[in-house]
């Protein structure tokens, strides 16, 4: 029978981070404050990153008021694909994805038809504040839409699937690849009910997943097997997940990258409060690795070395 | 900042919290549950007098300093009299005046006390009087006496309790008898006591009080005698002996000049009465936190006026309803929407009573959310959509007073102070968590919300708390002191031993 709850202690030993800690322990000590727009702010963000020499999924362009609206329609004119994103956005709410043009209007990711209006609808709410933290004035960026990577084909139901690395102090501690399924309409988020599937930080091989609060091992939708796929470009990844901890100066950070199947691995978000989920994917606690990064005193300079110690951990 | 550090703030501001409340509560002797009640006697005074047309002048003596009671309130009612209050020598004097008096007239004092633990005392010091010259036989029977007494006593106290004995002893003696019979009883017994004293230079004066056990309308001033001891007035029952002021025994006037003088009248008649009723220690507090000497009882809510004080008792528990948010949501994990959202409608929930207000949120955010889903096709943009939304409360809010009215339950009348921003707002996040996480997230936010509104609701109108932090607001030291324990807490929430429990289960 399935137990409601475990106790704390059998929690302890596994090592699992709770909420509590990570906010009090790593984001409070590690993020400082003022450096969170960089990670809050996809505009700074995606601009940032560029200015590193970081792979990114191109800017198509961005609304900033109710009346750029009208030229929308311009301004997507080019494109068939694409992803609108509201700049503040969080949990991966407000996030559209065209995959296609329909008639007068587009195809979203999930094959149903949305038309200009509509869009136009979602851009004003994305401008409007609704997705954003507090319900502040944002901005809509739209930007290029990721041609996944043809290894996932096989496995996913649709959407985007992204790669979760999360990098303390320079050193890459844990990843998870996260499938979009049916129920999380095409979205990457855990919590929308995406598959989380632990990922090898050494060899960058996967192992069981995790979908709501259980243990699978084939994804849900298309009933393939999850385990042992193995990453392509994976050290590329950690490397890519690394740079952008250097660039950004956060101490405790959540990087995701795509992959694409033409440009490679391209860092799509950051994120300054990560780490619970990845833990439920790995099936084993963070604070083990998390304590031994702690305790070095001086972290190698060169990424190439920081990644070493990492496969050590 | 360390964690030590932390606790240390939280410990400091626990202790001064608690401490003060203490002190209130041993020193002060502030009630510490609500629903205390205490005896409280209203004594009246009524003087009336024929005014015989030309000005007229009152004096009348009023309590001052009263050991054992506190005075909560004191009333002076006269109509056309001009009244100053003079204060002199442990005496307390109204004197009441008009330019003419045609009539009867009747001036009242009112004073409404009640029992207390106070210490209260007469401060003047008097001078030793000199020795009188007694007349024959009595001198010789008044130094018997007194070298008698002197033999058997060792200081003011002592001495004046045995002469008491000697003086009212069942059996008396040839001297005793001579004087007793020189006096009679009554208030010139004990001017006859105070002039004995003299004798010894111990200085004495009679107090005048009522008693005060019963409701009564005819009660008379008694006269007690009291000598000082170099350091403080001893108060002595002059026929019994008996030392100390009874308990019922309300002082009144101190010393023989008449209780009232009156000039510009006649048949002036004075009647005391007495009724006792029960008030709530409560309230006995905040009327006597006025006359407290305390910089505690000063700062005291109980001082403000009685519409401000019940917007405090409502703000006072906004904290701890704050501290049930933090417990609930680092302790135990659950979902609401919004920080301290679920506390705003709690504070809704005090205005219809929980069944109703539990009712009527699931009625109009049910019916709302309905509502917002087709404006959402509408394709309307955030803040007039959530105008529209609030219109829609509203009218929904105007519909259900009327049907209930009709329905006769009244109870839905106050109704109109339910926030209708706040059930706007819980609507348009919850259609927006319904679109982006599904209906069962929106569902178990909207369940998690309602069940804090519902806890907050019972927290914050629990009478004995409400009580507490009102009397009590340093309290709010010990809400803040947990809130920076709670603050530094790093462990596991409730919710995370079940989000968790696969990893551990693979073990098996």
């Amino acid at each position: 029978m399935p137990r409601w709850f475990v106790s704390p202690s059998k929690l302890r030993q596994k090592g699992i981070m709770g909420m509590n800690k990570r906010n009090a322990d790593f984001i409070m000590r590690y993020n400082p404050r003022r450096l969170y727009p960089l990670v809050d702010n996809k505009l700074l963000t995606k601009r940032l990153a560029l200015k590193n020499q970081i792979a990114v999924p191109e800017l198509y362009g961005v609304v900033e008021i109710q009346h750029q609206l009208r030229d929308l329609e311009k301004m997507l004119a080019p494109y068939s694909q694409f992803v609108i994103k509201p700049v503040h956005g969080s949990g991966g709410n407000g996030i559209m994805v065209v995959t296609g043009r329909m008639g007068n209007g587009f195809r979203k990711a999930g094959g149903e038809p949305i038309t200009l209006e509509s869009l136009e609808h979602h851009v004003s709410n994305i401008l409007s504040g609704m997705y954003s933290l507090g319900g502040i004035p944002d901005k809509a960026i739209i930007e290029y839409c990721v041609q996944f990577d043809p290894f996932f084909e096989h496995i996913i139901f649709r959407g985007v699937p992204d790669i979760r690395v999360i990098v303390f102090r320079g050193v890459p501690v844990s990843a998870m690849i996260r499938l979009p399924t049916r129920e999380s309409d095409g979205k990457a988020n855990l919590h929308q009910g995406a598959m989380g599937i632990g990922v090898d930080i050494a060899s960058g091989v996967s192992c069981s997943g995790v979908h709501h609060d259980k243990t699978l091992t084939h994804h849900p939708d298309t009933g393939h097997s999850v385990e042992s796929i193995e990453i392509p470009h994976w050290r590329q990844i950690l490397n890519i997940a690394v740079h952008c901890a250097d660039t950004v100066g956060l101490g405790y950070l959540g990087v995701d990258i795509v992959m694409d199947r033409n440009l490679g691995p391209l860092m799509l978000e950051l994120n300054a409060r990560p780490g619970l989920n990845v833990q439920l994917a790995n099936q084993a606690g963070l604070l083990k690795k998390l304590e031994k990064v702690e305790n070095i005193k001086q972290l190698p300079k060169s990424i190439e070395e920081r990644l070493a110690l990492a496969e050590g951990l | 900042m360390n964690k030590v550090v932390v606790r240390v703030w939280a410990l400091l501001l626990a202790i001064l919290g608690l401490g003060i409340a203490a002190y209130k509560i041993y020193y002060m002797g502030l009630p510490i549950t609500p629903q205390q009640s205490a005896e409280v006697w209203t004594v009246q005074a009524r003087l009336v007098f024929q005014g015989q047309g030309g000005p007229a002048k009152v004096g009348f003596h009023v309590p001052d300093v009263t050991p054992g009671f506190i005075k909560l309130d004191e009333d002076f009612i006269s109509s056309r009299f001009g009244l100053v209050i003079d204060k002199s020598q442990d005496n307390r004097r109204a004197d009441w005046s008009v330019r003419r008096a045609k009539g009867e007239q009747a001036l009242y004092y009112r004073v409404i006390v009640s029992r207390s633990e106070q210490e209260q005392g007469w401060n003047s010091v008097p001078r030793y009087p000199t020795p009188p010259q007694y007349e024959e036989p009595y001198a010789s029977a008044i130094h018997a006496i007194l070298d008698d007494v002197r033999k058997e006593s060792a200081d003011v106290g002592s001495y004046t309790r045995e002469l008491l004995q000697q003086l009212n002893a069942k059996q008396p003696n040839e001297n005793v008898k001579l004087i007793r019979d020189r006096a009679g009883k009554g208030d010139s017994w004990v001017e006859q006591i105070i002039e004995i004293l003299k004798g010894v230079r111990i200085p004495s004066r009679v107090l005048w009080g009522l008693r005060v056990s019963d409701a009564s309308n005819s009660a008379v001033l008694e006269p007690l005698l009291q000598v000082h001891n170099g350091q403080k007035w001893l108060t002595y029952d002059p026929e019994s002996g008996a030392m100390g002021i009874p308990s019922n025994f309300l002082a009144w006037k101190i010393g023989n000049q008449p209780l009232f003088e009156l000039e510009g009248g006649k048949k002036a008649k004075l009647e005391f009465s007495i009724t006792k009723t029960y008030e709530e220690l409560i309230d006995i507090a905040r009327q006597g936190a006025v006359q407290m000497d305390s910089v505690f009882a000063d700062f005291s809510l109980l001082t403000l006026p009685v519409q401000n004080q019940n917007v405090y008792r409502l703000l006072l528990m906004v904290p701890l309803g704050a501290l049930l948010v933090v417990f609930l949501r680092t302790f135990v994990g659950l979902k609401t929407f919004g920080t301290f959202m679920p506390i705003l409608i709690a504070l809704a929930f005090r205005e219809t009573q929980l069944y109703w207000g539990l009712f009527l949120f699931t009625v109009i955010v049910s019916l709302g959310l309905m509502i917002r889903f087709y404006l959402e096709r509408m394709m309307l943009l955030l803040i007039p959509r959530l105008a529209s939304i609030l219109v829609i409360v509203v009218i929904l809010m105007v519909l259900i007073s009327l049907i209930s009215t009709k329905f006769g339950a009244e109870r839905v009348l106050s109704l109109t102070l339910f926030p209708m921003v706040i059930l706007a707002m819980t609507i348009e996040r919850m259609s927006i968590v319904w679109e982006e996480n599904g209906a069962k997230e929106a569902m178990l936010q909207g369940l998690g919300s309602m069940f804090v509104a519902c806890l907050g609701y019972i927290v914050m109108t629990n009478e004995q708390l409400m009580y507490a932090m009102f009397v009590f607001p340093e309290l709010l030291l010990v809400v803040l002191s947990l809130c920076l324990l709670m603050g530094r807490y790093t462990g596991y929430r409730l919710s995370e031993l079940r989000r968790f429990r696969a990893i551990v289960a693979e073990d098996k």
